[in-house]
């Protein structure tokens, strides 16, 4: 039987002020996928937000733990250690850092974290090329500035390159479809399935069915409100296609 | 109500003889007018225009002694010069205060004409030469130049003769040492004639840190008819100095100039930087970057006057703010009329990093003509709390995540120095201010000085 990674329990969490989330539960076991899609404003990204440790959100009441260790008493980075990927759904352009400095920077605090030495240039720069293979990413983009200038497509990629490179347990890909076109979306989907294994876990966080015919979930969840309304299998996802949110939403506020 | 120049003058009138024994004829031949015009006067304070955020009265109002005898002050230069100094390869000599050393057989490394020394020396054997110049660019009736001149025995002189292209860039390091608190003044005089190149590095260094000093430092550059000129100039001086420099720069028609003025480590620094573009196609570059932690306080003003067409100035001044640190910054353009096609641009871009750092920023414009491209802009933030998070998510510490972002804002301010290899170790001194190791040996990773 697979071991727990995730155990989310009754989550509620605010932004100024502002109830988002109302009681979230979920859990994810090591070697499953699960996609949580739901209408806009629902709190899927506040969930990958909250988990992520972003302080932008206020954890008002419930639990989160990632292989047992509790993740709402962890700052960002220690949370990244313990094996927390998230894919941003915007990721964020950083003038003046480059890409090199900025994953040396993150591998190196890494391996502090667990006492070990930094990795010397040669094994960085080596490591570095065979993770860039992993989602094509074009090794003139990793001598620039961390997502400066980068088209819509490569900053996914290279969130996808950054996940190769910290080798997370729990990847959580906040809408990591929006803004691609159909090849890159295969890029990107065909780098998370290659990264999957048996030991770590995957979230998607999607809008739309499409995602998931190359990234497919063990489980789909319904975000509504700030709760998870429904979970199925993968022919939720096509329910939900076909039929759109409405009747989720009578459902739930009636 | 007492004023702060009456000390110097009282010490000009009781000493004049003694202040002239020391010095180099050319210079005493300026004093007594110096004093002449300071009777009455006094040093702006902060209800003067321009100085609404240093007083340069109270800068002045302490009773430092002043070494008007010239006794020797030994200083280790070995400790100052040992690794915030980049291992370039330059024609190197150190102003102690204010009296000037050469580095050994350094007269002998220079080309033929070059002439890199003492002011009051180069003031008695070349006195035609450094007369044509001395006093001449800066104001003499301004009270702070005024009160240089009447107290300044030496300084540096440097000349570069028509056409002739230094390979290699001359260092001035300036170290402050002296058993007690101390005023320097200091005088510089650059003269890079017609089609003449210079590169320049100017290091500033204070030993015996429980002291306090002054320095009043004017600083005088002629550049002729195509020259070029690039300086920069590092501050890393302590908690107890206070700076007030002026530089005044006059440019001949298609001359450039680049200056970049980093300030890592002082106590209170005013620099003024006026630049006079008299010919056409001139260009100038002026550049500052500022890091301000503890409660240093940081004033940069600079005037660039447009006194002909085509010429193009741009200015970038970047200051991070920390701790109660406190930034000013005052730049203004001036275009004058009939100055037909100007560029000139400036920038202040400002991070402050805690609550109770301050930045104050005054850029003005004064166009008297059609036909210009002139810009100004200044911003005062915070650090980017996207970037933050994201980086933190990245598995970056807190701290470590906002040295790198303090350090990428840095970065177009240090790319404005051309000087080989001085890029890099700007790179690495604010890399090492940002992370709290400057001046700390045992912690820097440098192997440039094992």
């Amino acid at each position: 039987m697979s071991k727990k990674l995730l155990e989310v329990r009754n989550l509620h969490a605010t932004v100024e002020g502002k109830e988002i989330l109302r009681g979230v539960n979920l859990s994810v076991n090591e070697g499953e996928v699960h996609a949580i899609m739901g209408p806009n404003g629902s709190g899927k990204s506040t969930l990958s937000g909250v988990l992520a440790g972003n302080p932008a959100y206020t954890v008002t009441e419930g639990e989160a733990y990632l292989h047992g260790v509790n993740l709402l008493d962890l700052p960002p980075e220690d949370r990244s250690h313990e094996g927390l990927f998230l894919s941003f759904q915007y990721p964020v352009e950083i003038p003046g850092v480059s890409m090199v400095n900025f994953m040396r920077a993150a591998v190196n605090a890494k391996r502090k974290y667990f006492n070990e030495e930094p990795l010397s240039a040669s094994d960085f720069l080596k490591m570095m090329r065979q993770k860039r293979a992993i989602v094509e990413l074009d090794n003139k983009l990793a001598s620039r500035s961390v997502n400066e200038g980068f088209s819509g497509g490569e900053k996914k990629r290279n969130e996808i390159f950054q996940m190769a490179v910290l080798e997370p347990r729990l990847a959580i890909l906040d809408e990591t479809d929006s803004g691609l076109d159909i090849d890159a979306l295969r890029v990107v989907a065909g780098g998370v399935n290659k990264l999957k294994t048996d030991k770590n876990a995957t979230i998607v966080i999607t809008h739309y069915q499409r995602l998931l015919d190359y990234i497919r979930p063990d489980f789909v969840h319904i975000l509504y409100k700030g709760r998870i309304v429904k979970t199925g299998g993968p022919e939720l996802a096509l329910e939900l296609e076909e039929k759109g949110y409405d009747w989720i939403k009578e459902e739930n506020d009636n | 109500m007492k004023n702060s120049l009456d000390q110097y003058l009282d010490l000009y009138r009781t000493n004049r003889t003694v202040i002239d024994a020391h010095s180099a004829p050319l210079l005493n031949s300026c004093r007594e007018a110096a004093y002449e015009s300071l009777l009455g006067a006094s040093l702006p304070t902060q209800r003067t225009e321009g100085f609404e955020k240093t007083s340069i009265d109270e800068m002045f109002a302490p009773d430092y002694g002043v070494n008007i005898s010239r006794v020797n002050i030994p200083v280790d230069v070995a400790a100052s010069f040992r690794c915030d100094v980049p291992n370039l390869s330059t024609l190197l000599a150190f102003v102690v205060n204010d009296s000037f050393h050469p580095s050994s057989l350094l007269e002998s490394k220079l080309p033929e004409g070059v002439i890199f020394s003492s002011l009051s020396h180069a003031a008695t054997d070349y006195p035609d030469l450094v007369a044509e110049y001395y006093g001449r660019i800066a104001p003499a009736g301004d009270v702070s130049v005024a009160l240089n001149t009447m107290l300044a025995q030496d300084g540096v002189f440097i000349y570069i003769p028509k056409g002739v292209k230094l390979s290699k860039p001359l260092q001035l390091v300036n170290i402050f040492s002296s058993p007690v608190a101390l005023a320097a003044f200091r005088r510089v005089l650059i003269v890079v004639e017609e089609d003449a190149e210079l590169q320049m590095l100017v290091c500033d260094h204070t030993q015996e840190l429980a002291n306090s000093y002054l320095v009043s430092q004017i600083v005088e550059v002629s550049l002729g008819a195509r020259s070029r000129f690039e300086a920069c100039s590092i501050e890393e001086s302590s908690a107890l100095t206070s700076r007030y420099s002026r530089m005044f720069v006059r440019q001949e028609s298609d001359s450039a100039f680049t200056y970049n003025s980093t300030t890592l480590t002082c106590g209170t620094t005013r620099n003024d930087f006026e630049i006079d573009l008299l010919g056409e196609h001139c260009e100038t570059m002026l550049a500052g970057m500022v890091i301000g932690s503890d409660r240093m306080h940081i004033d940069n003003d600079s005037v660039i006057r447009h006194l002909s067409p085509r010429s193009k100035s741009n200015q970038l001044f970047k200051y991070v703010l920390d701790d109660k640190s406190t930034g000013a910054f005052e730049g203004s353009i001036l275009v004058a009329p009939g100055s037909k096609y100007t560029e000139a641009y400036q920038s202040n871009r400002n991070l402050l990093a805690s609550t109770e750092a301050k930045m104050h920023c005054k850029p003005q414009l004064e166009i008297y003509n059609d036909d210009v491209k002139c810009s100004h802009g200044a911003t005062t933030g915070q650090l980017d709390n996207d970037a933050l998070f994201y980086m933190r998510s990245r598995g970056i510490p807190e701290a470590e995540a906002r040295t790198m972002l303090m350090q990428a804002f840095m970065v177009d301010v240090i790319d404005t120095v051309h000087i080989n290899g001085l890029r890099e170790r700007l790179l690495h001194l604010v890399d090492r201010r940002f992370s709290g190791t400057l001046g700390n040996c045992a912690a820097c990773h440098s192997k440039e000085c094992r």
